[in-house]
C-alpha cells in the first residue's frame, strides 16, 4: 500500500455508517440490436441498488435477465444508458483511464471462469504481482514476496511458495479462483463483484469458496455483490437478495425472509421451482412459459404472460417497487392499494393440481395446458 | 424395497417387477493406448430396470458421462473399452450384449432400443435444416419404406407430446428457445419409442423454472411410455426427487448405489455425505456447510488404497491400503438393495454414527 493516495480503507470511520459504499440509481442499459433499425435489448431497466460495507447483496435471476450486465456496469467496464452510479455517496462515473484506475482499486470484479480470467502464459506470481504494482505502486523484493505470500494466504493456497509459481494448468477449478480472488484483492478493495464466482466450479468445492467469501467479508469489511441463478446459494450467503426477472428487479428484502416468504409471483415460481428434497410436496408444477423477449419486453409488468394474476392493470402499467414488510419490496401490482389490482393465490395451489390432471390427460390435452406462450 | 421410495411423485418401481433391462458388468474403460492409459472406468457394474429411473451422480470428470458413452460404444478415441459387457434385454425377453454387437446391429439398434439425449443437446441440432426434417430423418432411417409424409406427421406428434405446437415443424433451431429445442431433442430421443433413455446433463444449461419444466415431462413421458431413464448430473438434490435409485461416481468408479430417499436421508458412503452436504438447503435452519475438502482427483495420479481417502474425514490407516469394492452395507440384513464401496462398513462396531443413520 502506497502513502501517495488516500487508502481506501482509512478515512472511512468519518464516513456515515448509512451510507452505502455502492449505489446504483436508476440504472438503465439498452443494447444496439445489429441490424435491427434501431431497436434496442431493454437489458437493464430502472435498477436501483445500494450496497453497504461488509454486507453481501444476492442479485439472482434467470441466464438473459440482465445481472451480469448489472455486474459490468458497477464495474463500469461499460457505460450505462442511464442512471447514476455512486461510490460513498459521490458521483463515481469515470471518464478517462486514470480515474478508471481509481474506481477500480476500490470496486474489483471477480468473473464467472477461472480458466479463462487467469493468463494460461503467466505465472500466479506475475499474474498477483502485476496486480500489486498497479494497485498498491512499486513493490519489489521482500516487501513484494511478503505482500505475495500474505495474498495466497488469505486465500488459504496454503503454502504459499507451492503455488506462487505454479502456471493456471496446474491448478484445479476451485484452486484458480482462489487466485483469481487473490488478484482482487491485491487491490484492497471496498467492494467485490463476484458474477456467479462458484457455477464453473465441481459442486464438492463451491461452498469452499462461498466460505472463503464470507471470511473475507467479514475479516476485511468489504461489501460483495453475489450474482447467481442459484437461490438456495444465495440463501445460505447473501443478507440480503434482490430477485430480477427480464432486466427489472422484482423483489428485494431478506434473503432469509425472500426464499421462505416470496411475495412476488415470479419469486414464488422461481423458489418453488428449484430442487429441495425436503420440499417435494411444495412443488410448482405445471408451470409454463419462458423469459420474454428483452427487444419487445411485454407492456406493463414484464412477467404478466406468465403469471397466473395477470389482470389489465399488469398488461398496462409498470408496477413500481412497493413495500411488502419490513425492509422488503416486491414490484407487483397485488400488494397496491388500488381497486383494480389483481388478486394474488398461491402458486402453489395454481399449479400444485397440475400433476394429476396432466398424468391422466390425453396428448392433445397435454399440449393445450403446455403450449408456450411465445 | 422400503416404502420411503414409493411415495415420492410418481414412482413405480416397484421391488415385485424388477426386471433388468440394461445390465452394465465390470465395464472398465481407458484413455489412451500408449504405455500408461488413464483408467477412467474401473470395473464398473451397474442395472436398469424397465421403468426406473436410475441417478448417475457426481463431480465432472468422476466418469459417469464415460459410462454412458462406453455402454452405448459412442466412446470416441482415445476412449478404449477395455473389458466388461453390457447386456441389453428386449421387450420379447431376449438377451444381447451391446459391445459385441455388429456395426449393422449397432445401428439398427441405437436410437431403436437405447437413445441419447446428449449434454449440451441444445446445439447438437443441424442449425441449416428445419426442426421438422430431422426429427423425420431419424424415423425414416429406422423405418425402411416410410413415406416422408407420414414421418413429418410422426414427428408433428412427437412435438405436440412434448408440448411444442406442431406448427413448429418448419421453425430452424436458432428460432426456438433453449427450453424449447431440449424439448425437441427429447422428442427425437422418444422418436422410435427406445426402452432406455439415457440423459446426459439434460437441464445443466436451463434456468432452474425450464429445468423443472422439461423434469416434469420426461416423468410424464415416462409414465404414458413406460422406458427407462438413466440421468446423468451433478446435481444430486434434482436426482433425489427424480430418480428411483441412486448411484453415485467417484474417481471413475461407483461408490454408493440406493434407493434416492435411502442415499438422500442415509448416506453410507462419506463421499455420498460430502456431496449432500455441499448443497445449501432452500428449506429448513441456516447452517453452515464445508463442502468436501481437497480437490476432485486426478485420474492419472490416483492414490492406492480407496481414492476417497486424502478428502475423507473418517479415513483411517487401513483406507490407503485397501481398494474397497462395491458390497452390502453394514446393515446388510436390513437393507439388501444398498451397495457401497467402503471398507469401514466392513463392521457396523467402527462404523461412524454419520454413516449409520437407520
Amino acid at each position: 500500500m502506497t502513502s501517495s493516495d488516500p487508502h481506501p480503507h482509512d478515512g472511512d470511520s468519518s464516513q456515515d455508517p448509512g451510507t452505502p459504499v455502492l449505489e446504483a440509481q436508476a440504472l438503465r442499459k439498452y443494447f444496439p440490436v445489429r441490424g435491427g433499425r434501431g431497436a434496442v435489448v431493454h437489458a437493464v431497466e430502472d435498477v436501483d441498488l445500494r450496497l453497504h460495507r461488509g454486507e453481501v447483496l444476492a442479485l439472482v435471476g434467470e441466464s438473459g435477465s440482465g445481472k451480469s450486465t448489472i455486474a459490468r456496469l458497477l464495474a463500469q467496464l461499460m457505460p450505462a444508458t442511464e442512471g447514476r452510479l455512486l461510490l460513498h455517496g459521490s458521483d463515481a462515473t469515470v471518464r478517462g483511464r486514470r480515474a478508471f484506475r481509481r474506481y477500480v482499486r476500490r470496486v474489483q470484479m471477480i468473473f464467472q471462469d477461472p480458466f479463462a480470467s487467469l493468463n494460461p502464459v503467466h505465472t500466479v506470481r506475475y499474474t498477483l504481482s502485476r496486480s500489486l504494482r498497479i494497485h498498491r505502486g512499486r513493490l519489489r523484493g521482500p516487501a513484494l514476496e511478503q505482500a505475495l505470500t500474505e495474498l495466497l494466504d488469505r486465500v488459504q493456497l496454503r503454502p504459499p511458495e507451492r503455488y506462487v509459481d505454479a502456471f493456471p494448468h496446474e491448478l484445479s477449478g476451485g484452486q484458480r479462483q482462489r487466485v483469481a480472488i487473490a488478484r482482487a484483492l491485491a487491490a484492497e478493495p471496498e467492494v467485490l463483484l463476484a458474477d456467479e464466482p462458484i457455477s464453473m466450479l465441481d459442486v464438492s468445492i463451491r461452498l469452499g469458496i462461498l466460505n472463503l467469501l464470507q471470511d473475507l467479508r467479514t475479516r476485511l469489511d468489504i461489501g460483495i455483490l453475489y450474482i447467481t441463478h442459484d437461490i438456495a446459494s444465495a440463501r445460505y450467503f447473501a443478507d440480503r437478495t434482490m430477485v430480477m426477472y427480464a432486466g427489472r428487479v422484482v423483489e428485494t428484502g431478506d434473503s432469509e425472509a425472500v426464499t421462505q416468504d416470496p411475495k412476488h409471483p415470479y419469486t414464488q415460481l422461481l423458489v418453488r421451482s428449484a430442487p429441495d428434497p425436503d420440499g417435494m410436496e411444495d412443488r410448482a408444477l405445471g408451470a409454463r412459459g419462458e423469459a420474454p423477449s428483452l427487444v419487445t419486453p411485454p407492456s406493463g409488468c414484464r412477467f404478466h404472460p406468465r403469471c397466473p394474476f395477470a389482470v389489465d392493470l399488469c398488461r398496462t402499467e409498470v408496477p413500481p417497487l412497493l413495500e411488502v414488510g419490513a425492509a422488503r419490496t416486491a414490484a407487483c401490482w397485488g400488494y397496491a392499494e388500488r381497486a383494480d389490482r389483481p388478486s394474488l393465490g398461491s402458486i402453489l395451489e395454481t399449479y400444485g393440481g397440475h400433476r394429476a390432471a396432466a398424468a391422466t390427460s390425453t396428448p392433445a390435452g397435454a399440449t393445450a395446458a403446455g403450449k408456450d406462450q411465445r | 424395497m422400503s416404502a420411503s421410495t414409493t411415495s415420492g411423485t410418481g414412482r413405480h418401481a416397484d421391488a415385485a417387477v424388477r426386471e433388468p433391462v440394461l445390465e452394465i458388468k465390470n465395464l472398465s474403460v481407458d484413455y489412451g493406448f500408449g504405455q500408461d492409459p488413464t483408467h477412467v472406468l474401473r470395473q464398473v457394474s451397474l442395472t436398469l430396470n424397465r421403468g426406473e429411473v436410475l441417478g448417475l451422480a457426481g463431480e465432472s470428470g468422476c466418469g459417469k458421462s464415460t459410462l454412458a458413452y462406453a455402454a452405448t460404444r459412442l466412446l470416441p478415441p482415445p476412449g478404449l473399452i477395455t473389458g466388461g459387457e453390457v447386456v441389453l434385454t428386449d421387450r420379447s425377453g431376449e438377451r444381447r450384449d451391446i459391445l459385441t454387437m455388429s456395426d449393422a446391429q449397432l445401428r439398427a439398434s441405437r436410437w431403436q432400443d437405447v437413445a441419447i439425449v446428449f449434454q449440451g443437446a441444445m446445439n447438437s441440432l443441424n442449425p441449416v435444416f428445419r426442426i421438422g426434417r430431422q426429427i423425420a430423418d431419424a424415423i425414416a432411417a429406422h423405418t425402411p419404406g416410410i413415406r416422408k409424409k407420414q414421418a413429418l406427421d410422426r414427428a408433428a406428434e412427437l412435438l405436440d407430446m412434448v408440448g411444442i405446437s406442431p406448427d413448429r415443424l418448419s421453425a430452424f433451431p436458432h428460432q426456438l428457445s433453449g427450453g424449447m429445442r431440449q424439448r425437441v431433442m427429447i422428442a427425437m430421443a422418444l422418436a422410435l419409442e427406445p426402452q432406455v433413455l439415457i440423459m446426459d446433463e439434460p437441464t445443466t444449461a436451463l434456468d432452474v423454472v425450464m429445468q423443472r419444466q422439461i423434469v416434469e415431462q420426461i416423468a410424464e413421458l415416462r409414465e404414458r411410455l413406460g422406458f427407462s431413464v438413466v440421468f446423468i448430473t451433478h446435481d444430486v438434490s434434482l436426482l433425489i426427487e427424480i430418480a428411483d435409485r441412486i448411484a453415485i461416481m467417484y474417481a471413475g468408479e461407483i461408490v454408493e448405489d440406493a434407493a434416492a430417499q435411502d442415499v438422500y436421508r442415509r448416506p453410507r458412503h462419506p463421499y455420498s455425505r460430502g456431496l449432500l452436504r455441499s448443497f445449501p438447503p432452500l428449506r429448513g435452519p441456516r447452517r453452515e456447510l464445508t463442502g468436501i475438502a481437497g480437490s476432485p482427483p486426478d485420474l492419472r495420479l490416483l492414490p492406492t488404497g480407496c481414492t476417497f481417502t486424502p478428502r475423507c474425514g473418517f479415513s483411517t490407516p487401513e483406507c490407503s491400503r485397501i481398494h474397497p469394492e462395491l458390497g452390502p452395507t453394514a446393515f446388510a440384513g436390513a437393507e439388501p438393495d444398498r451397495r457401497v464401496a467402503c471398507i469401514l462398513h466392513g463392521d457396523v462396531g467402527t462404523l461412524p454414527p454419520e454413516l449409520a443413520e437407520r
